[in-house]
């Protein structure tokens, strides 16, 4: 992943320590040492809030900037994360997902990049360490061609921790892919330019529309990157949503990360004994990609959400919206927690999983938690309930 | 560049007028071709310090650097007086990013500059008191520890003045502020609290700390144009008494500023990787009583159940950094005269 | 598919162990995946690292709760953390002790394996002597080569290489050739007897 990075040259790597984003950066470290990665200045800040800060000031002073972080970094960097999408700075970071706290948990799960879903940020999920490894090479395309900042989401240890085989990149290519940044707009004594001014009443909704509109033209701009990238580099880019044998499905399983290579192989499964099922992936989570979720789901009965976050008094988050993708439909929508704080979400369980909904023993529109021990929670609700 | 025509007062002081300068000492202020930095019709109160002291210091900090210079501000007054969107006061390239990280803003930007092979472009970092002491500190300490070559600048009007004068860490005993009322057995800010961030700067053996007051305008610039000598972490901490926080008269504020210092309230200093190297010595003496009671947030202490007790213990304080810092001019700290004491 | 899970502890190469028999499988054209259940745990406490091997690219991730498989580095494990969870009648166990196989306490699972899927080897005590440290994991590999067949020791010697720098790669590797020829002489013993 760092050798992915390092062949996008960033000029400024911002870099504090939280499992388990820590050995990209260290990879980094190592690469601008030995000199791999010139003309990059590789930054040990005090926190992550000092990260994403560094990186705002390098992106503003007109320079490529990248940082990578996790979990409680993330909500420690969020008001610099708002300020990084709201001052319109392309900078590009890993987020290796993983459970927020408390109880403290350092596995994965979505709850992290979740959380800052409303950041302004463009958000991409990796399935695998291969699509982890191309996103980010798309993302310093996306971001600096829309002038946004662009996080790619890969799930921790899942992912970050897996020796699996990748295929990086060429330099030359990687150099023909992403051409020089060229900053919209850059502190320079030659031409003075107040970046970050107060904005009143009068002018921040339009401002505020403006974003809006940039992440729409996003579920433009990503398909299309995605494209050039795999005209150049001949692997098939995701863009916004990666369809499975969803074409004649009457059940759709919708899920972001890693989880989708798992499903992949059970839907291939039971199409083999004659189910028809597939996999929507969602790779572009933020801006949310309605007409693409609505055309892979078409046709679809039942759609059920597998997600590793939600939302704690509310529900699903992924599947609120793909809620808004069938709505009008008579499809009906199950949405399931899984893998949650580092839990496994295996194979037996998806396949299990899909039985049940066939089987009408899990409602729709409840949220449903998979391999919940159900005999803990239940004894704990009698303990604490009402006398 | 536009001008701006320039009215100074120079009301009970002991400077020499600007006029009778030779040219190449004349303050940069005095210079009709000065970058002003931040120029007319931005929002700041009447009599604001902290406006005063950030043209000197950015407009010095531009002739040192040849106008080759970013700068990088935290949120705050200056930053809300200066930029009330779609106008902005500042004619140098200027970036607002948040409260508590300016001074990783401005590591940034720095790290930027060095790996584009940019060097030659200097960076300014400003914010106040809130933004530096406390919201900011950690980042600070990262970018002194990390020794970036940024110039930190301090406006220190000891409070949250944009919110609504609340008491921050670099707050005095016993001022009033809006959370820190003059109620109660000891009324206003209580006293053995707070940091003394130009000691604490001093504690990372940075290459320059110095502090400052809107009162000494050519000390001011002068440790702008020393600080911009050097490379590496530097921080300036000036005294910038606002009006309004301190219920002090606007006409009031270079007075006020003037009397923390000859009152031994507020020490100028220098110091190099942590140690001092220059102080100015205090020409005239003068009791806390005078710099207190031009201000309305110390009149709990005088008026109808006045505290002499309080004021004792402001003045024992103002004794001790006499003492520490050799203000009389009477010990081994005040060293020879050099570049940005008023000692010359 | 091949699946292999390494149990140790903390600081004895259990997750590099799974690291280079992947980049093994690699070198023979195979595909593999390697990885670790980390957690916050430090030196001396149980790890588990699992490796997946496969003709065909690996899509899913999650870890190997039946193994093909099963490495014990540490025997003191074996009475205090569930490390024979999964084992099925065909699963090869490698364990890592000097004592005899008798001793550890684990007769009942060994009868129910097949003949010949069970080896111990004194890894630790033969790394001692060769590498000057107690790092197992090397000659574990070439001892695991040995008794599935999964992975050649050629491969398994130059994973080492790539892995080592310098001075220790040698060593490494000669231990992984020592190891693979005690278990193939056992196993040789074993079909003669």
């Amino acid at each position: 992943m760092a050798r992915a990075v390092a062949r996008c040259r960033p000029q400024v790597v911002a870099a504090y320590p939280i499992s388990p984003q820590t050995h990209i950066v260290e990879g980094l470290s190592d690469l601008v040492r030995t000199g791999a990665l010139e003309r990059c200045d590789f930054m040990l800040v005090e926190s992550e809030f000092g990260a994403m800060s560094a990186c705002i000031g390098a992106s503003a002073a007109g320079v490529r900037s990248y940082t990578a972080t996790a979990s409680q970094g993330i909500l420690f960097m969020a008001e610099a994360l708002f300020n990084a999408s709201g001052l319109g700075l392309p900078i590009v970071m890993t987020v290796a997902n993983r459970a927020i706290g408390a109880p403290i948990n350092i596995w994965n799960d979505h709850s992290d990049a979740m959380a800052m879903r409303d950041s302004g940020w463009i958000q991409l999920f990796a399935a695998s360490n291969q699509e982890a490894v191309d996103l980010h090479v798309q993302a310093f395309a996306i971001a600096e061609q829309l002038s946004l900042p662009v996080m790619v989401c890969m799930d921790g240890f899942v992912l970050t921790h897996a020796v699996e085989e990748v295929e990086v990149p060429d330099q030359p290519d990687v150099d023909a892919f992403l051409p020089s940044f060229v900053p919209r707009q850059v502190l320079d004594p030659a031409d003075p330019v107040s970046i970050g001014a107060m904005v009143g009443p009068e002018a921040f909704a339009e401002v505020k529309y403006l974003m809006h509109a940039t992440h729409l033209r996003a579920l433009d701009e990503v398909p299309r990157v995605a494209a050039d990238f795999a005209e150049r580099f001949g692997r098939g880019g995701p863009g916004l949503v990666s369809p499975y044998r969803t074409e004649d499905a009457d059940v759709v399983v919708v899920a972001l990360g890693s989880v989708l290579g798992s499903l992949r192989e059970v839907v291939d499964e039971l199409r083999h004994s004659g189910t028809r099922v597939g996999v929507l992936g969602i790779t572009c989570f933020r801006p949310w990609p309605t007409e693409a979720v609505r055309a892979a789901l078409v046709g679809a009965s039942r759609v059920i959400v597998v997600e590793r976050a939600f939302a704690v008094g509310a529900g699903s988050i992924v599947g609120q919206s793909t809620r808004l993708a069938v709505a009008g439909t008579s499809t009906r929508v199950y949405d399931v927690v899984a893998g949650l704080g580092g839990r496994p979400v295996t194979r037996a369980s998806l396949r299990g999983l899909v039985d049940d909904v066939l089987a009408d023993r899990i409602d729709a529109d409840r949220l449903h938690f998979l391999d919940l021990h159900t005999a803990v929670v239940e004894a704990e609700l009698a303990r604490a309930g009402p006398d | 560049m536009t001008t701006q025509e320039l009215k100074l007062y120079q009301v009970g002081t002991y400077a020499a007028g600007n006029r009778l300068l030779p040219v190449e000492d004349r303050s940069v202020q005095s210079c009709p071709d000065r970058s002003n930095a931040i120029t007319s019709g931005h929002r700041a109160c009447q009599g604001c310090g902290e406006v005063l002291g950030a043209r000197y210091v950015l407009d010095a900090a531009m002739r040192a650097t040849d106008g080759n210079m970013v700068t990088v501000n935290a949120t705050g007054c200056l930053e809300v007086f200066s930029t009330p969107y779609p106008e902005s006061s500042w004619q140098v390239p200027w970036l607002h990013s948040l409260f508590g990280n300016a001074p990783a803003v401005a590591s940034g930007v720095a790290a930027a500059l060095r790996a584009s092979g940019r060097q030659d472009t200097r960076v300014v970092a400003q914010a106040g008191d809130g933004g530096t002491v406390d919201i900011g500190l950690g980042a600070l300490s990262g970018m002194f520890e990390r020794d970036d070559d940024v110039l930190f600048v301090c406006y220190d009007n000891q409070g949250y003045m944009n919110t609504g004068v609340q008491r921050s860490g670099a707050t005095p005993g016993a001022a009033r502020t809006s959370t820190t009322a003059a109620l109660g057995p000891t009324p206003g800010n209580a006293f053995g609290q707070g940091k003394n961030l130009p000691l604490i700067a001093m504690a990372h053996e940075i290459p320059y700390v110095a502090t400052a007051t809107v009162a000494n305008l050519r000390d001011l610039e002068d440790k702008v144009t020393r600080a911009m000598s050097m490379r590496g972490a530097r921080y300036l901490h000036v005294l910038v008494p606002c009006p309004l926080g301190w219920g002090s008269a606007a006409h009031d504020t270079i007075r006020v500023a003037r009397l923390a210092t000859e009152s031994g309230i507020f020490p100028l200093f220098e110091a190099e990787r942590g140690v001092v190297t220059a102080v100015s010595p205090i020409r005239h003496r003068v009791p806390v009583d005078d710099y207190l009671r031009l201000q309305g947030r110390y009149a709990h202490l005088f008026g109808d159940h006045p505290r002499p007790d309080l004021v004792a213990r402001i003045q024992a304080d103002a004794d001790r950094a006499i003492a520490r810092f050799g203000l009389l001019g009477d010990t081994d700290t005040d060293t020879d005269a050099t570049p940005g004491t008023e000692a010359r | 598919m091949f699946n292999v899970r390494i149990h140790g502890r903390g600081g004895q190469g259990v997750v590099t162990a799974a690291e280079m028999l992947s980049v093994a499988a690699f070198d023979m054209g195979l595909h593999a995946q390697a990885f670790p259940t980390f957690g916050s745990e430090r030196t001396g406490a149980p790890v588990v690292a699992f490796c997946r091997i496969h003709e065909r690219p690996i899509t899913f991730h999650e870890p190997i709760s039946h193994p093909d498989a099963l490495v014990i580095q540490d025997a003191t494990l074996l009475h205090q953390v569930p490390l024979l969870d999964g084992v099925a009648a065909r699963t090869y166990l490698l364990v890592n002790t000097s004592r005899p196989l008798a001793e550890l306490g684990i007769d009942e699972l060994v009868s129910s394996l097949d003949p010949g899927r069970v080896v111990t080897l004194p890894a630790t005590e033969l790394a001692r002597d060769r590498l000057h440290r107690p790092l197992p994991n090397t000659a574990l590999l070439g001892a695991l080569a040995a008794l599935t067949g999964i992975v050649s020791l050629d491969a398994v010697q130059r994973a080492i290489g790539e892995r080592f720098a310098g001075a220790l790669a040698l060593p490494n590797m000669e231990v992984a050739a020592l190891a693979h020829e005690h278990v193939m002489a056992t196993r040789g013993d074993r079909t003669g007897a």
